[in-house]
């Protein structure tokens, strides 16, 4: 077989039991990608020998029969993940040289699934960004282009590098964190497809922090079975996790059945935003049109409290980001600044942590500061929680009312070029984040789909959002759009 | 509310961040920037509204407080900036 690389994992998972091919063979195909695709920058740390070895290992134990389904299937990891021996930075210059002597509880069970570890891959800098622009290693660059004009294009972020991977077809999937809309942006900009889960159904153990009330882990694929696969893979209940919920993980993919007749699907009309182009519009009625033709039934539904997750996203989230990254203090792990004589710890501590964090990071974590100290923490931060409430609330009275899920664009634009926001002011950067956000805070699972092409080429994404811990039910509306669709487009090949 | 310089070198002074006396404008600006935007929340009214806690209506989970794991000091200690005797090195914190 050729283009083992190009393969989703559904496909190579049956290849393999078929013996039509090996994991050492697709290992080395993707291997060989990565290695031609340094102008992307998506691999950060590459671990081919970790690779080959977990690869020979999946050979055999495929051979033995009763093989996990992810069994010897390449895939990349996103920098925030610890990985036991493997460099974990989290994409930042303070995390430099941070090798960790555990393994996420994620990346733990991918690979006792089998799942063959490609690298890590880039990122926005704690996944603090839209962009992947604020990562320490440089922008990763997406696979798309605007027709025939060669400037580079954001991939998204925070989980930038996973989806140029993914788009590339450097792995055959990646794992993805989402605290904001960090997985489906990124899929949305690269026409790949990206869930985030229920909030507590992925383990958040040995993920680095950035606002535990709303990071989960999820798949970034090339298929919507793709993503019931490997989200199968990753969930689960783990007592290391007090927030990681403790329920029976269902066979995602055995939901796939793609008959959504008489589901109810909910058209927000708050996510008609001022200014939105006319393609993304017009791709979200097109998305309505092919679930009703496939037996749904649609209704119009408002969320009222809409406009306001994003300020209130942008309490909580720096909020809890300044709390968690206390810890980065050049003590205990990372980057030390070099003192001067007669510094003491304080200064160790300002000098390390100015050193260390990138501007976006230092503002978000100023901005927590502050909306957490004396005399502003309940005009700010108890006055964003109570919006969440209301936030949550609207969720739960659709769900109430009977609609399964909900349909809305997954960005307000498509990807926009490397560069471009960079005079624009902080607040038009956490716009990208306008349909997504909200799922986070209310701890939805989300899922984003390529549902079409801009005028210019690049690929548009639509987002369904479901009902707690119905992930299931999630997959199969995505399936059936997804068959709907009949997107296939990827990028020509430059890099 | 408006930030000005002072304010934002005591919340860098916080943050435990060293930002420079000529930076300071800059930060200032953009922490009102974002302010204002955070500002609309005052448009909601919450009266009676409880702020969230968890977004999962699950009980934490409990487990018995015994000892689970330990003795690995050097596991510990081995990505940090300066580790002596198996301890953590910071510089003087007293004089």
């Amino acid at each position: 077989m050729s283009d083992l690389n190009k393969l989703g994992l559904a496909e190579a998972r049956d290849a393999l039991r078929k013996g039509d091919t090996t994991s050492v063979e697709l290992t080395e195909a993707c291997l060989s990608a990565i290695d031609k695709a340094d102008a992307l920058n998506a691999f950060v740390h590459k671990t081919p020998e970790i690779a080959l070895e977990r690869a020979a290992a999946a050979d055999a134990r495929l051979q033995q029969g009763d093989a996990p389904a992810m069994c010897g299937l390449p895939v990349g990891i996103k920098d925030l993940f610890c990985t036991k021996g493997v460099a974990s930075q989290a994409a930042s210059k303070i995390l430099e040289g941070f090798v960790p002597e555990y393994e996420s509880t994620v990346s733990q069970q991918l690979a006792d699934n089998g799942a063959v570890m490609l690298g890590k891959l880039n990122m926005d800098e704690f996944a603090m960004g839209s962009s992947n622009e604020t990562s320490t290693y440089g922008d990763a660059v997406s696979p798309w282009r605007r027709g025939n004009d060669d400037a580079p294009l954001t991939p998204g972020g925070s989980s930038g590098g996973s989806a140029a991977a993914v788009a590339a077809d450097l792995c055959l999937a990646a794992t993805g964190t989402d605290t904001g809309g960090s997985i489906r942006q990124p899929a949305a900009f690269t026409g790949t497809v990206g869930i985030k889960p229920t909030y507590g159904r992925c383990s958040r153990w040995g993920v680095v922090a950035f606002a535990s009330s709303l990071d989960q882990a999820g798949p970034m694929t090339k298929s919507v079975r793709d993503a019931a696969i490997m989200l199968e893979a990753m969930s689960g209940h783990d007592p290391k996790d007090s927030t990681s919920a403790d329920l029976a993980v269902p066979n995602f993919e055995a939901m796939l059945t793609g008959d959504i007749r008489g589901k109810k699907i909910g058209i927000p009309k708050e996510y008609h935003m001022e200014g939105m182009p006319a393609e993304i519009e017009k791709l979200w009625a097109e998305g309505t049109a092919m679930l009703k033709a496939a037996g749904a039934e649609i209704v119009d539904i408002s969320l009222p409290h809409t406009k306001y997750a994003l300020p209130a996203y942008y309490v909580i989230a720096p909020a809890e980001a300044s709390s968690n990254l206390a810890r980065y203090d050049g003590v205990r792990y990372g980057n030390r600044a070099t003192l001067e004589a007669g510094d003491g710890i304080t200064e160790m501590y300002e000098k390390t942590r100015a050193q260390g964090f990138g501007d976006e990071v230092k503002r978000r974590v100023m901005v927590g500061t502050y909306v957490l100290s004396a005399g502003f923490y309940d005009a700010y931060y108890n006055r964003a929680r109570r919006v969440r409430s209301l936030i949550k609330q609207d969720f739960e009275n659709v769900f109430a009312a009977g609609v399964d899920a909900i349909l809305t664009p997954a960005t307000p634009s498509a990807a926009f070029g490397l560069g471009e926001m960079s005079d624009a002011d902080p607040v038009a950067m956490y716009l990208l984040d306008v349909f997504t956000v909200t799922v986070n805070l209310a701890g939805l699972p989300g899922i984003a789909l390529p549902a079409g092409l801009d005028s210019q080429g690049l690929p548009l994404g639509l987002q369904l959002i479901g009902r707690p811990w119905e992930e299931g039910d999630l997959l199969n509306t995505a399936y059936a759009l997804e068959q709907s669709t009949g997107f296939v487009a990827k990028p020509g090949k430059w890099w | 509310m408006s930030i000005d310089q002072n304010t934002a070198a005591k919340v860098a002074k916080l943050a435990r961040i060293k930002v420079e006396d000529e930076a300071l404008p800059g930060l200032a600006a953009e922490f009102n920037t974002i302010l204002d935007f955070i500002e609309q929340l005052n448009e909601v009214d919450v009266e009676g509204v409880d702020p969230m806690t968890s977004v999962t209506p699950q009980r934490l989970k409990r487990r018995d407080d015994v000892v689970t794991d330990g003795n690995q000091a050097d596991k510990v200690l081995s990505n940090a900036p300066d580790a002596r005797e198996g301890f953590f090195a910071v510089p003087k914190v007293m004089e």
